[in-house]
Parts: C-alpha cells; structure tokens; sequence
C-alpha cells in the first residue's frame, strides 16, 4: 500500500515513495534523457506489472483468465464475484460509517453518496453475474473499526484506494469486452473516490503518481480479511 | 432537436459533466460539437477528426495516439494554465502537479508507440477560451472528465494485455484528476455510480473546437 504523507506547509502535494524519482521533475527529465524516453514506455508499461517487477502490489500478467480470484468462480464470473464481494465490503462500511453520527454536514453528504454508488456497483455486478450463468457471491459479515472521525476517513481512504488498485489489477484478465467495460465504468469511480478522499485527509491525490498501480487479488483479500467476521 | 432525433441516440444516455445550470461558453462548445456530430455523422468533422479517425482504425497504436492527442490537449492546457488561470495556493499547487502528470502521460504513450513500431501523432496547436480561474475550472472539469470516458470508451478494443494495464493505469489518474477539479468547483467529485463511455468519433469532435 502507498504511504499516506501529509502536505508540507509549502503547499507542495506530497508523493508516495513508489513514484519519488518519476514525481521529482529535475531527476526525472535527467533520467529520461539519459535512457532515450524508451525508460519513459519501460516505467509506463511496468505499472501493470509487465516487466517482472517484484514489487508487492504488481499485478500478475502470466496467470490471466482469472485463476487469481479462481475462489470466487471460473473466469469472468470469479473476477466478477471478488469485485462484489469488495464492493459489498464498502457498502457496508459507509453504512456503518452514516449510522455512526461522527460525520456531519457536507462531508456527510459525500460519504452518504459513496455509499449509494457503492450499492448501486453491489447491484450491477450481481446482475452481471447471473447473467454470467454465475451464483453471486454472498453478502459477507463485516466489522469495522469506527473510533473517530479521523480513523474512519483514514480508513476509507484506505479502502478506496486498495479498491481501485483492485480493479486494475483485474482489468487484464477480463475476457469479455462487455465486462471489461462494467469493470472500468466502476474502476474509474472508485479512483474518484479515493482522490476525493485523499483530499479531505490532505494528502495526495495520486499517491502513485502519473500512473496508478495494480494490486493482486492475493494483496486485497489479505488486505480486508480483517473486516469480515463471518 | 430532441436526443430521440438525433442520428446517435446512444447520446441520450451520455452525461458530460452538466450538472450546472451555468453553462460556460466553452462547455456550450463541446456540446454543440457533441450534437453536431449526432446529427450530421463524419461528414461535418474537419480534417483533424477525419485524419485521426483513419488514424484509429489501426489497432492498439491508433488507440495509443487517440490517448496521445487527449494527453496533449491536457497537458498543453494546465502547462498554460500555471500562468492564465490565475490560481494561488491549493489550487496552483494542484495545476502543477495535473501538468506533471499529463506530461508524463505524453512521454509515454509516445515512447509505447514508438516501441510498438508505430508513428506518434504530431502534437497539434489548441487554442482554450478561457479568461480567468472559473473559466479555467469549468475548461478543466469538463476535460477531465471526458478524458475518463474516453479510455473507458476505447479500452475494451485493445488487443495488447501490458497496453489495457497501462490504459487503466491512466485513467484512474484522469479519475483522480476528475475528482479534484471537481471539488474545486464545489461539484460533487464523483457524480455518477458508473463512469459513461464515450467513443473515438464522440470524444474527437468534442475536442475538435479547441484545435486551432
């Protein structure tokens, strides 16, 4: 997971360390000149994990067809069924989050939205699996930690982030175009989400820069196995 | 002339960021070009849209350069706007950072479709009407958010597995990006529970107005 740092005083956004050398212009114009800009397709084509990299939120590319979320069902089905399993996992939290009373006013507002979003993409992506001939993925039992509101937007902030990550990290193995296309349509919304978020906590909006990196599905479970109790 | 008898109705069904009543002369643009488009097809289009149309039914490459010329138009735009838009603090933090991003979204799309053996588009001339910090907002909103549209529009047409992860790589930042400006405005970052897609024709025409 990305670092959350705090803006400087400056008033410079601040950067997570993956991104460091490509968000500093100086040496990252040096670095680019000296590879020819052929460094610039390496770094862009390695956010989705295509060279190798080891690092732990890249995305498995040799797999594909979905035998990562192979738990879940069978190609599409599987993919779509852990998608709805998170997004079951967020509605639940926002819900948890209204009924708390710690938010109130404009902020309120924004998490009720979220929350509605989140159930609208429970919604679809049930449908998506019936029509999949697919059995959706149950409900599951949550619990999450409510101690302030601070934590609590810390938290969705986490959530969020690690849910667009999510998606991306499953894009390459769709393989209808259909869903591939539903899958985006909530992948990008989700990354609204979480750069919403990360600016209410005051810190970057694009914590991986330019070029938002993928998370295993391996990573997001382990991620969110904490929250369900049942 | 209603969305019905429009030669695309699928439009109907396609929000470009207007949830404000007040329309800047900018988005009424993009608009016209959208319903201009609808109704009169590919014929109506200038030679830019018709040359980048050809230009797209050339597989992940012209897929690649339709990003590129999108990636241009924004970073030429926030490049231009660390100065014109007149903003301080927050803001003209957030502009440099939006700069950064679409010039590295520029370096490599065209190093990748370099790499794949193709020919990256040649960076054309924009001209955005725009004389002060909302105008700037509401120019960018509306950018941004067509952005989002338009690679969700063209990624389930890329054959290449790397290049759709690096697509969706992308466009969760314009996303991100969407969000921000949008707060800025005081609009609601995240407007719809489903991003809408746009396609290629769609999305050229709507830019076509600020090619000078």
């Amino acid at each position: 997971m990305s670092e959350s740092t705090k803006q400087k005083t400056s008033g410079e956004p601040a950067r997570g360390a993956i991104a460091r050398v490509v968000s500093d212009p100086v040496s990252r114009r040096k670095f680019m000149a000296l590879s020819g800009g052929s460094a610039a397709a390496a770094a862009f084509l390695a956010a989705c994990g295509s060279s190798g990299s080891s690092t732990t939120t890249t995305a498995t590319t040799s797999a594909g067809g979905g035998s990562e979320t192979a738990q879940f069902g069978k190609g599409d089905v599987g993919i779509l069924n852990y998608a709805l399993t998170l997004e079951y996992l967020e509605t639940a939290f926002y819900q948890d989050v209204i009924k708390s009373g710690l938010f109130k006013g404009a902020e309120l507002e924004t998490i009720k939205k979220f929350g509605e979003e989140e159930a609208e993409h429970v919604k679809a992506l049930t449908a998506a699996v019936k029509s999949l001939g697919g059995k959706p993925a149950p409900e599951p039992k949550t619990e999450f930690p409510l101690k302030s509101a601070k934590s609590v937007l810390e938290l969705a902030g986490t959530v969020e982030n690690l849910g667009a990550a999510a998606y991306l990290g499953q894009a390459a193995n769709i393989k209808s175009p259909e869903v591939l296309a539903s899958a985006l349509a909530i992948h990008s919304v989700e990354g609204r989400h979480a750069s919403a978020l990360n600016t209410l906590l005051g810190v970057s909006i694009t914590p991986d820069g330019a070029f938002a990196k993928p998370a295993t599905a391996k990573t997001v479970l382990k991620s969110v196995e904490p929250f369900i109790v049942g | 002339m209603s969305y019905e008898e429009l030669a695309n109705p699928e439009l109907a069904g396609v929000q470009i960021a207007d949830d404000s009543e007040d329309l800047s002369r900018s988005e009424v643009i993009l608009k016209g070009a959208l319903a201009a488009g609808a109704v009169y097809g590919t014929l109506m289009v200038g030679p830019f849209v018709r040359r980048a149309l050809a230009m797209s039914e050339g597989g992940d490459v012209g897929i690649l350069n339709f990003a590129l010329t999108l990636e241009y138009l924004e970073s030429t735009f926030y490049k231009e706007a660390q100065t014109r838009a007149k903003a301080s603090g927050e803001l003209k933090s957030l502009i440099a950072m939006l700069a950064e991003d679409e010039q590295q979204h520029v370096e490599a799309l065209t190093a990748t479709i370099k790499q794949l053996g193709g020919k990256p588009v040649a960076e054309p001339k924009f001209d955005f009407p725009y004389s002060d910090t909302a105008g700037f907002l509401k120019l960018a909103q509306t950018f941004e958010d067509t952005g989002v549209s338009a690679y969700n529009g063209a990624a389930p047409s890329i054959k290449s597995k790397e290049v759709l992860g690096a697509a969706g790589s992308i466009v969760q930042v314009e996303a991100r990006h969407a969000a921000a400006i949008r707060l800025q405005n005081k609009e609601e970052p995240a407007p719809e529970a489903f991003d809408p897609s746009l396609d290629e024709a769609q999305v050229l025409k709507a830019v076509e107005p600020f090619i000078a």
